[in-house]
């Protein structure tokens, strides 16, 4: 049967490129289609109408939205080269640290980059100690997945790229070599590994610029 | 799985949290017996400290002495270790990915619209009801087409996604009572107001979901002990 695998994302959107880099990691052919947040085309909307936002996957007419729901998808249904362990407990462990970076580090970020002034000192804390958590799981590991890439490495691309791009929009420095060795260590892995630093946005400066007009120019800036 | 001993198994959880409710209830379906502590609304215990240093939050599933944190995870944990007993999840990935995306909707749209609800007044109360409603009219939808005219979500048992929402029931019915309000409605949402009396009714979730007088009850002292 004549697969079809349609992906609608966003260029610099690391939610997008996640399912982009699992796709990439197991070889499935896909067609992409770049959406505009400020204008989102009506087949997005047809096919999320209830986030209406990207990632979306459409795989032979049938859509799935939310990056990680995706990823268990892709995981699921194409077996080669698995980004989740079989063992329960790593599966288990695997999707709590990806929890963990979406709705605990991602928004301390933006918190400490771009959050109020007087709340930058307390919001910075917060996202060091986030980050910390992280820097305590990958260890003496190569990656968080172990030996190869997985599930969270994919999701952490936020922390591996993203986050350097964010504070270098904003002027807030999170993740130092010295606070963090280890997870900067895995970052540089990461960026320079095969199947992602092939599909990392590498237009830095026009993605800084794209967050400075997005978020403000940091968390001195007092509009966002 | 081989036979583990009660004492191998331990859920660390408060009797009104809808989140220890799915653990439970997971549990329930695997016909898996399980030593539960009951963590005190004041003080939490050194083991929930240990077990969950990152949330310091219950439920905590301690299985072999190794814990398992967040709820939804824990549920999927049971479904895959205990696999020989009846199917948390469907089979098939698509219908997997579903229930996945409906259930983070629960806990990331409905429960804190629901939480609100509670303390609310005034406009923000009326804004946040037809939050809540919208939410149900669109799970009501949802279970119109995963349940293809079965009783549950999951079809003829209960599954990842009956117990994601269905944990909820008991809060929604007191938050109802609390608020003077309909959230669950025979006009808006008919097949879920069935679905809830067939989820209530059923073998694994007995006992589980507290009274909504009892949930009320402590509704009132959660708020005199916040001083609102």
């Amino acid at each position: 049967m004549a697969e079809e695998v349609l992906l609608f994302g966003v260029w610099g959107s690391p939610f997008s490129r996640r399912v982009e880099m699992a796709l990439k990691l197991k070889g499935i052919q896909y067609k992409y289609f770049e959406e505009e947040l400020t204008n989102k085309s009506p087949t997005l909307l047809k096919y999320n109408p209830i986030h209406k936002k990207i990632p979306v996957l459409v795989h032979n007419g049938k859509p799935i939205a939310e990056s990680q729901v995706i990823l268990e998808y892709i995981d699921e249904t194409w077996k080669d080269c698995p980004i989740f362990p079989k063992d329960p407990y790593e599966r288990a462990n695997a999707r709590f640290w990806a929890k963990f970076i979406d709705e605990k580090c991602l928004p301390g970020i933006f918190n400490a980059c771009w959050g109020e002034e007087k709340q930058h000192q307390n919001a910075v804390k917060e996202a060091c100690e986030h980050l910390k958590h992280l820097e305590n799981e990958i260890g003496e590991k190569k990656y968080f997945g172990g030996e190869a890439i997985g599930f969270v490495d994919i999701v952490a691309n936020i922390i591996g790229y993203w986050l350097g791009l964010f504070e270098e929009a904003s002027g807030t420095k999170l993740l130092t070599r010295e606070e963090f060795p280890k997870l900067s260590n895995w970052a540089d892995v990461f960026v320079s590994s095969c199947g992602i630093k092939e599909n990392l946005p590498l237009a830095r400066d026009k993605l800084i610029a794209y967050f400075r007009s997005r978020f403000g120019t940091g968390s001195t800036d007092a509009s966002k | 799985m081989a036979n583990s001993s009660c004492s191998d198994i331990k859920v660390l959880g408060a009797w009104p949290s809808p989140f220890v409710m799915r653990v439970r209830i997971a549990l329930n379906i695997k016909s898996v017996k399980y030593e539960f502590l009951e963590e005190t609304h004041s003080s939490k215990s050194q083991l929930l400290l240990q077990s969950n240093p990152v949330y310091k939050k219950i439920p905590v599933l301690i299985h072999g002495g190794k814990p398992i944190c967040e709820s939804l995870i824990i549920v999927q944990y049971i479904d895959e270790v205990w696999s020989s007993g009846p199917s948390i999840l469907p089979s098939d990935p698509y219908d997997r990915a579903i229930e996945r995306f409906w259930a983070a909707y629960v806990d990331d749209k409905i429960f804190p619209s629901m939480k609100l609800l509670n303390t609310a007044q005034g406009e923000e109360k009326t804004a946040l009801v037809e939050q809540v409603t919208e939410g149900l009219v669109l799970l009501e939808e949802a279970f119109q087409k995963s349940s293809k005219g079965k009783a549950f979500f999951g079809g003829d048992r209960i599954g990842f996604l009956d117990i994601a929402f269905g944990s909820m029931l008991g809060w929604l019915r007191a938050i109802e009572k609390m608020g003077g309000v309909k959230l669950l409605d025979e006009a808006k949402t008919p097949g879920l107001v069935q679905w809830a009396e067939s989820l209530c009714g059923d073998g694994a979730v007995e006992g589980i979901i507290p009274d909504t007088e009892k949930l009320v009850e402590f509704a009132k002292i959660l708020v005199k002990m916040k001083g609102h």
